[in-house]
């Protein structure tokens, strides 16, 4: 569980600061294609997107249509083969680069090394930024506290459970306070409870620090309850197929009564089915 | 923890026993004239009197000295150009025909050339030690270094990693337990190096010991010494090189 001692109640009355002095993320007829030995593979076309700054943007789509090829343009692990990609702020929009600080990243996979301590892998990025001892050390034991792994501080990623892992790859992607948060299904190998539980964090933790928030994901239900829009992506090759804005209040509940949600789920359904390979739909049709 | 190194020491001292009885039969039942195989009390008695004269020691340390040299030189260089090899498929493409074409060629004849060049010193010996040690150790970190995982490759570059730092962070560590591998394999080597360039042109050392006790004085207890003195190098230096492994690989 993350701490609660950090996200009490009082976040959720606390008036979000929205938009200032944040970074958004624009996406302007973006296609990325990757060389194959004979040919390429298409894995985006023609993506439209502005996520507006200081929003919380859920991804969904099926398998293989392209939300990690997605985020990784954002974070300039990649450069578009089409199209730009750019962060809007107060100052001007500017590419993102792999390393310029203004995207943190937090993958499927913790992908720690597993001959540092958690502390250490936590402090990574601010160890290869060349920050002093005592700064990075302090640091990342706030942002260990504030996922809930201040106890876990001196361990090794193989003592560490899959959740605690999770919530370490987390940690040391808000460590450097990044304008803008990646999060590639970082619950997605966790049980349904841990998940929910998190989910439940992550939201608290955004209320009380505005940022703008990608979120992949494939569960429709952690989608509209984390989100203020749930873009729909199409099979491959991946493009925007809807954007659902979701406008209910926060913090929302694990489980809703409100015919609301349960209205924007079978839309996103919907979107969803819709947006899928036609071979697969027959096979899938009982499932949806 | 005492306990189970208690056991080990015993275990290694029942077979050491069994191993000089089973050489003590051999040469009775055989018959063997004492300068083919002398048994094991004759050479016991010989390696005391050449420790008690400073003989034993005096090679002991002329070796021992090239060995390590030659393997500290060897290794410090093999990483560096393995981390190099694994980094850079140009570099592995231009380096290693080279490289295995050193290592093709076998020491015994590099030694006099290097002799030759290096002026016959301690410098030429330590050079064949740390020739011969090279290969294992720079293929092995090679094949750490491209084992490394690529996805903390990908997510150290998000990060805005240099090079230097993905190898500093990433690729030494990964590597560290096949250069470890590699390190055991090459102090072994180190000492086959040291001997042979001892045999090329050297006035002290255990290869030069063997030479004077076979050549000069028919002395086959003392070649037994001389063996038995190398054996324990090997071992010695081998069981160091376990025991930092442990040390530096017991939290990864």
């Amino acid at each position: 569980m993350f701490q609660q001692a950090h996200a009490g109640t009082e976040a959720a009355d606390t008036p979000r600061q929205s938009g200032l002095g944040l970074t958004g993320v624009r996406l302007t007829g973006v296609g990325h294609a990757f060389p194959l030995p004979r040919g390429e593979l298409t894995a985006l076309e023609d993506v439209d997107l502005e996520v507006p700054a200081g929003s919380f943007t859920a991804i969904i789509g099926p398998n293989g249509c392209g939300k990690s090829t997605l985020l990784r343009l954002v974070a300039g692990l990649l450069m578009p083969t089409q199209g730009s990609v750019e962060l809007p702020d107060a100052n001007g929009a500017a590419a993102p680069r792999a390393g310029d600080g203004q995207t943190g990243l937090a993958f499927q996979q913790p992908r720690l090394m597993p001959w540092l301590s958690t502390l250490e892998n936590v402090a990574l990025p601010l160890t290869l930024a060349g920050a002093p001892a005592a700064e990075r050390r302090g640091r990342a034991e706030l942002a260990l506290e504030r996922v809930g792994l201040a106890e876990a501080a001196d361990l090794r990623p193989a003592d560490l459970s899959g959740g605690m892992a999770q919530r370490a790859g987390l940690a040391r992607a808000l460590i450097t306070d990044p304008p803008i948060l990646l999060l590639d299904e970082p619950f997605s190998a966790l049980d349904a409870l841990t998940r929910e539980a998190f989910d439940d964090q992550l939201q608290r933790l955004w209320l009380e620090l505005p940022r703008t928030v990608l979120f992949v994901t494939h569960s429709v239900s952690e989608a509209i309850r984390l989100a203020d829009r749930v873009v729909v992506m199409s099979a491959r090759p991946g493009s925007v197929a809807d954007v659902l804005p979701v406008d209910l209040p926060r913090p929302r509940p694990v489980q809703s009564v409100d015919p609301a949600v349960a209205a924007l789920d079978a839309a996103v359904r919907a979107a969803l089915a819709r947006s899928r390979p036609p071979e697969l739909t027959d096979w899938t049709e009982g499932a949806a | 923890m005492t306990r189970r190194i208690a056991v080990r020491v015993a275990e290694a001292a029942a077979s050491l026993v069994v191993f000089l009885v089973a050489w003590k039969v051999l040469t009775v039942v055989t018959g063997t004239p004492e300068y083919i195989l002398p048994p094991p009390e004759i050479v016991g008695e010989r390696a005391l009197t050449a420790i008690d004269s400073g003989l034993l020691w005096e090679h002991v340390a002329a070796t021992l000295q090239e060995v390590v040299l030659g393997l500290a030189l060897g290794a410090a260089t093999a990483v560096a150009v393995g981390v190099a090899l694994g980094k850079s498929l140009l570099v592995e493409r231009v380096l290693s025909p080279y490289i295995v074409a050193a290592q093709a060629v076998p020491v015994l004849a590099l030694a006099p050339l290097l002799d030759l060049w290096f002026g016959g010193g301690l410098l030429a010996r330590v050079l064949v030690c740390a020739l011969i040690v090279f290969f294992p150790i720079a293929i092995a970190t090679m094949v750490g270094v491209r084992s490394a995982d690529p996805l903390l490759r990908e997510m150290l570059r998000s990060l805005g990693a240099t090079p230097g730092q993905v190898t500093r962070w990433l690729e030494i560590p990964s590597a560290l337990p096949v250069i470890f591998g590699g390190l055991r394999v090459g102090v072994t080597l180190s000492v086959i190096g040291a001997v042979v360039a001892e045999w090329v042109s050297a006035s002290v050392g255990l290869g030069v010991l063997i030479n004077i006790a076979d050549q000069g004085l028919f002395d086959t207890p003392l070649m037994f010494v001389a063996l038995a003195a190398l054996a324990v190098i090997g071992l010695g230096l081998y069981g160091l090189v376990v025991l930092v492994e442990r040390r530096l690989l017991a939290t990864a």
